[in-house]
């Protein structure tokens, strides 16, 4: 049957047609678009939720909601953000790009990757379906903590095993993409010769395996402690609430890492582009996403300087939080170095890459500051950790999320994308972003907590700003789905290469590449001529 | 007072000169900043984090200085050519190592605090805080006085959805409780938080810190307030339906009036001993199904 | 056919219905499980409808990529790709195994003690636990409300010593087998497989009988408290994975007698024996630290 991948590179051809193609493709092309597009939906969810919490935080007293939904609605945003936007489109890139850049003819799993794709749009329909169950959805927070959570009506099950199946496709998935770069990577090009989302994946590939499982064995130890009458998370029974903690987080910083690495990736990919010099520091980026990787297993505990840890385990997991600054910021000072000397040009992928590296170094910032137990014990759960994760999560892994769909949804889809319109996307969000996120730092510091549908006069004003800010951010993306949209359905013929300065074996495909990539691997040379 | 006084003062005016600028800077600062808070604890962390975000902030300048710059002077449209170099050991090594240096001399203060923050010994007073959803028990363990502590009328009346009262017009709008705790100033106060059902985590910033509630567990924290004032805080934890509605307030007094307060309570309450302890425990239980 | 370069031709299948299918299957039976643990009647109906759903597809799946390896579709390079996927499959499963052994350990070394008063945790003792001991096995927990507590545990030298011994010589029968294989002398690899299948049969059987000794006689549940909770997670979902080894091995044993495998080609006969082995360490780790110390 191997003759069947050779045909394939002549002519798109379908076994099957419509819908049934999509449930059943084996295609690393059609697995990556429809994990983006899954992206883009669950992003406007979870964003659509976003708005329900700014809505209310607009102003004190309880106008819209009640404290129960608003605390589903918190708990639901940030699960489908995180589990269902951020990771999805990570793996979509993946899928696009790694056989590409690679030279390699599609994922080493094929059926594997069809069936990490499928379970998501099913764990989701569990997920969500809970809001409309009799005593509503989650609503403890993404965190789960018990004994909290098992207050959960029926929803539940329905979320314990939402995370199993989510878990499981992130696990499959990331098995898939380790095998198919140390198995399928063209002759000659070595490891050390790897585009750097290449390699930001496979260590978060390497970070997946390791921490989803224990987030599996987490949460199924809260489904029997509900329904079996265990006692892990129970001190009557000799167990302790805390270890749920600690097991959450083992999976938890890990995680928060698997939502960055691949943006680092990305940002080492436009970067260069359009500055037209290659990426300063090659080997140190690697070496910089290898120790964030090992480091992020052993800071767990700085989500929990507040539990009332030993002191020898408060000072060890500072140490070992600030240190990440280290590592975190060689490659910061190496997009920098890039940056300079350089001849740079301002497309909208480079522009989401610079505001990339801005603001994400802000949320880096306060979140060292976080990293510092004695001071920890003021901003912990207050809105400065708001504010420092959404600057990691939003102006980091949205931000790079889409730069990269600006950069390569040339190639993907054969078209430019509308430049000006890419342009005001930027612009609007940036600036809004800002106004959403930047007060909170205030906010937290004078003292609201999280989570709290209500607060006292005194936070009034900064809210305000921040929700407008929050509505203008949700109000531009739509610009960026009438940019997708529009591209996808045509526009300017995009050229192979598509940037002046861009390397990687995926531009000397034609755009859009064949529905295989490499079914025969690159020469040696156009690998070497590839790299930067 | 107790030595853990004198000497973090030195500590303090020393980082209250390093973060002079911050002060200067924004005549509204206190507004957008940590409180400085009523405690030994307090002003050492306040300095701490005033510091460690100058430097966020120095580093920060350097940083986006550098790409502003290259923005401005290294552009295509500009005729800037681009060159080639993309390596640097001694550079690469520079910059690893100079952050490493910063952070060992931020974990210093850092640890001192944490040492002072977590030596609990020699108090004069404990006080016994548990969470219930959703509002607090305070037990004074020496003397036997116990009560609860939940949100003001005024506020619970205007917090409910769609109630239509301005929460402008409500006096310390959810920060207001019916009983307040009551603590003696300059002493040095034990507190034991734990609680009944949830995790809650008990909170007032001009404190400094935060210390968790955890059911079957109970957790030791400490506080000498210096100033007499009310000082309000909230639950930090996320413990159900009501979580942003369990304020806490505690009216620090001069020991005097703390004394005559004690006895009014004691003569009001005749409290069974540890009848505190037998309620959280059966709540606690009750919560298994 | 065999190496990279000589087989350019990165075998990518055909679309398949099989993944959909999986989905389809653990999505109703996750439901049906969720309805059930929700107490609606209908839960186990779909559970089990979810569950046939489920083995159809194994059926199929498996067999799908049975016939194209049997076709010799997979060349060295395929293999590679499935090793490596194994692999990687079984660390996860590693990590699975690790939350349950953190917790065992935290228990242990943490949560008991302090409600006993070690460490920083002295008030805890005074103030809510005044009369709990620490100890372990911990039969005796700190209030028996909503808990039953055990009369006792099962020792390491019973049982599960014995059981030790099945599972550390059913690693010597699968090797052996392996060696036949690789040999290819078919009865000996028959004949090893067989012995294997029997072993990990006997395993489980024992360990049912222990279960069954532990609920009636000792009063060890998974309600005793700490103890039963990390002892019935940990062994459960070590016993739930030999049964799945289990059938994974009958599945290569009926393959074997049907003359699949080549002495020099045998990939599923590989990933079953690691996963074999896989689950023989995780005992030797449950032994030592769950019966034994
Ligand atoms: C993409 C996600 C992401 C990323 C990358 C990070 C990065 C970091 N995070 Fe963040 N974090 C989250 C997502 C993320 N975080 C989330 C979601 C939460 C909340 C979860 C919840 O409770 O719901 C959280 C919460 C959180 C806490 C707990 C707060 C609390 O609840 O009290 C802490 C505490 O230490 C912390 C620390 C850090 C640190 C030290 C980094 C470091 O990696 C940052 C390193 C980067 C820099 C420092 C900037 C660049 C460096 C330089 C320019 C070099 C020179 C700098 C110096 C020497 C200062 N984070
Ligand atoms: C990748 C993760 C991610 C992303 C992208 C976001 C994006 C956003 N998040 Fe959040 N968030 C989290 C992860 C994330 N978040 C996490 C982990 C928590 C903690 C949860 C917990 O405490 O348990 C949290 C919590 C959280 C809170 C605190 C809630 C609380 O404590 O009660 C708030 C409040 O402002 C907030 C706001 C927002 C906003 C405004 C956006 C915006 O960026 C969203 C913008 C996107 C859109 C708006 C969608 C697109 C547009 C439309 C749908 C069109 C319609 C538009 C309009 C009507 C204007 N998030
Ligand atoms: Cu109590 Cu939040
Ligand atoms: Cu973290």
């Amino acid at each position: 049957m191997s003759d069947a991948a050779i045909h394939d590179e002549h002519h798109d051809h379908h076994p099957y047609g419509g819908m049934t193609r999509w449930l059943t493709t084996t295609n690393h092309k059609d697995i990556g678009t429809m994990y983006l597009v899954f992206a883009l939906i669950m992003f406007f969810i979870g964003g659509a939720m976003a708005m329900v919490i700014r809505l209310e935080l607009f102003q004190p007293g309880l106008q819209f909601v009640d404290p129960v939904f608003f605390n589903s609605m918190t708990t639901m945003h940030a699960l489908v953000m995180i589990f269902g936007a951020v990771m999805p489109a990570w793996t979509g890139f993946a899928n696009w790009l790694i056989p590409m850049m690679i030279g390699a003819p599609d994922m080493a799993l094929p059926r594997l990757n069809n069936w990490s794709f499928w379970i998501l749009p099913f764990a989701f329909t569990l997920l969500l379906s809970t809001l409309f169950m009799p005593g509503g959805g989650p609503a403890g927070g993404w965190t789960m903590y018990p004994p909290l959570v098992l207050q959960t009506g029926a929803a539940f099950p329905f979320l314990i095993f939402s995370i199993h199946f989510m878990g499981a496709s992130s696990i499959a998935g990331a098995i898939n993409i380790i095998a198919t770069v140390f198995n399928l990577r063209a002759p000659g090009m070595t490891l050390m010769k790897l585009p750097l989302f290449v390699w930001t994946w496979i260590i978060t590939a390497f970070l997946l395996i390791a921490s989803m499982p224990v987030l599996a064995g987490a949460v199924t130890m809260l489904l029997t402690d509900k329904f079996f009458g265990t006692a892990f998370f129970s001190a009557a029974g000799g167990g302790d609430p805390v270890m749920f903690q600690h097991i959450f987080w083992f999976f938890g910083h890990p995680e928060v890492y698997i939502l960055i690495l691949p943006a680092f990736g990305i940002a080492s990919a436009i970067i260069p582009t359009f500055a037209r010099k290659p990426l300063f520091g090659y080997a140190s980026m690697v070496y910089a996403a290898a120790s964030i990787a090992f480091l992020s297993f052993i800071v767990w505990a700085h989500h929990m300087f507040t539990v009332g840890m030993p002191l020898a385990g408060e000072l060890f997991f500072m140490y070992a939080t600030v240190l990440i600054a280290v590592p975190t910021g060689v490659k910061v000072f190496n997009w920098v170095a890039t940056m300079w000397q350089s001849s740079m040009t301002f497309e909208t992928p480079m522009l989401f890459a610079i505001a990339f590296v801005v603001l994400f170094t802000i949320g880096g910032f306060s979140g060292l500051m976080l990293g510092v137990t004695p001071i920890d014990f003021q901003y912990q759960d207050t809105y400065f950790v708001v504010a420092h994760f959404h600057y990691v999560l939003v102006t980091g892994a949205i931000f790079s999320i889409m730069a990269g769909t600006y950069f390569w949804l040339p190639k993907w889809t054969g078209h430019m994308y509308d430049e000006g319109l890419g342009k005001l996307h930027f612009w609007l969000s940036t600036i809004s972003v800002n106004v959403l996120f930047f007060p909170q730092h205030f906010l937290g510091l004078a003292g609201m907590p999280r989570r709290i549908p209500d607060y006292a006069v005194q936070f009034a004003d900064w809210n305000m700003v921040s929700s407008i800010g929050g509505f203008v951010f949700g109000g531009s993306q739509i610009l960026f789905l009438v940019v997708i949209v529009k591209c996808v359905r045509g526009g300017q013929k995009a050229t192979d290469r598509v940037w002046e300065g861009a390397h990687g074996l995926e531009w000397t495909l034609p755009s859009p590449p064949p529905y295989h990539s490499f079914s025969t691997p690159p020469a040696p040379a156009t690998i070497e001529g590839g790299m930067r | 007072m107790t030595i853990s006084r004198s000497r973090p003062r030195l500590r303090t005016t020393l980082a209250a000169v390093l973060s002079m600028p911050s002060m200067a800077a924004l005549a509204d600062w206190s507004k957008l900043n940590l409180p400085f808070g009523v405690t030994p604890y307090s002003h050492t962390i306040y300095h701490l984090h005033n510091i460690i975000m100058w430097i966020c902030v120095a580093i920060g300048v350097i940083v986006f200085g550098a790409i502003f710059y290259s923005i401005f002077k290294f552009r295509k449209s500009q005729g800037a050519v681009a060159a080639q170099w993309h390596e640097s050991t001694l550079v690469e090594i520079l910059w690893t190592i100079v952050p490493l240096l910063i952070l060992i001399a931020m974990s210093v203060p850092a640890t001192k605090a944490l040492i002072m923050m977590e030596d609990v010994s020699k108090s004069d007073l404990t006080i016994k805080v548990t969470g219930y959803q959703w509002k607090w028990r305070y037990d004074y363990v020496n003397d036997g006085v116990g009560f609860f502590s939940t949100l003001g009328q005024s506020s619970n009346v205007a917090r409910q959805l769609k109630s239509g009262i301005d929460p402008h017009s409500v006096d310390n709008y959810l920060l207001e409780v019916d009983h307040e705790l009551v603590v003696p100033i300059n002493k040095k106060i034990r507190f034991l938080t734990t609680a009944s059902d949830v995790i809650h985590s008990w909170w007032v910033p001009d404190l400094g810190w935060k210390r968790d509630a955890i059911p079957g567990y109970i957790n030791e924290s400490w506080a000498l307030i210096e100033k007499e004032g009310t000082y309000r805080g909230q639950c930090a934890e996320l413990c159900g339906k009501d979580h942003g509605f369990m304020p806490i307030v505690v009216r620090a007094v001069s020991e005097a009036d703390y004394k005559a307060w004690l006895e009014k309570m004691k003569a009001e309450q005749a409290p069974a001993p540890h009848a505190s302890n037998e309620l959280s425990n059966n709540t606690l239980l009750a919560q298994r199904r | 056919m065999t190496n990279a370069h000589a087989h350019h031709h990165y075998y990518v299948p055909d679309p398949s219905r099989w993944p959909i299918t999986a989905t389809i299957a653990i999505f109703t039976m996750f439901v049906g499980g969720a309805l059930t643990l929700d107490e609606q009647t209908y839960g186990p109906k779909i559970l089990l409808g979810g569950f046939v759903l489920f083995v159809y597809m194994l059926f199929g799946w498996f067999g799908d990529v049975i016939r194209e390896s049997e076709k010799g579709t997979y060349g060295h390079w395929e293999d590679t790709s499935f090793r490596m996927g194994m692999m990687w499959f079984i660390f996860s499963e590693v990590m699975f195994f690790a939350a349950f052994f953190g917790a065992l350990f935290y228990a242990r070394v943490l949560s008991v003690p302090w409600l006993a008063g070690a460490g920083a945790k002295a008030a805890t003792h005074q103030f809510l636990w005044p009369s709990f001991i620490t100890d372990w096995p911990l039969l005796q927990v700190p209030n028996n409300y909503g808990f039953k507590e055990a009369k006792d545990v099962i020792g390491a030298w019973g049982v599960p010593a014995l059981n030790t011994a099945i599972l550390l010589t059913s690693g010597g029968t699968v090797t052996w087998a392996h060696w036949a294989l690789k040999k290819n002398n078919r009865g000996q690899l028959i004949l090893g497989l067989a012995l294997t299948v029997a072993l990990g049969a006997l395993f489980v059987g024992l360990q049912a009988k222990e279960y069954g000794h532990a609920y009636h006689e000792l009063g060890l549940t998974l309600n005793a408290g700490i103890y039963g909770a990390t002892f019935f997670m940990l062994t459960g979902f070590h016993g739930f994975h030999v049964t799945m080894g289990t059938i994974m091995l009958a599945t290569i044993l009926a393959r074997s007698i049907r003359g699949h495998f080549k002495p020099d080609h045998h990939f599923a006969f590989e990933a079953v024996a690691w996963y074999w082995h896989f689950v023989d360490v995780v005992w030797i780790g449950l032994f030592i630290f769950v019966y034994w110390l």
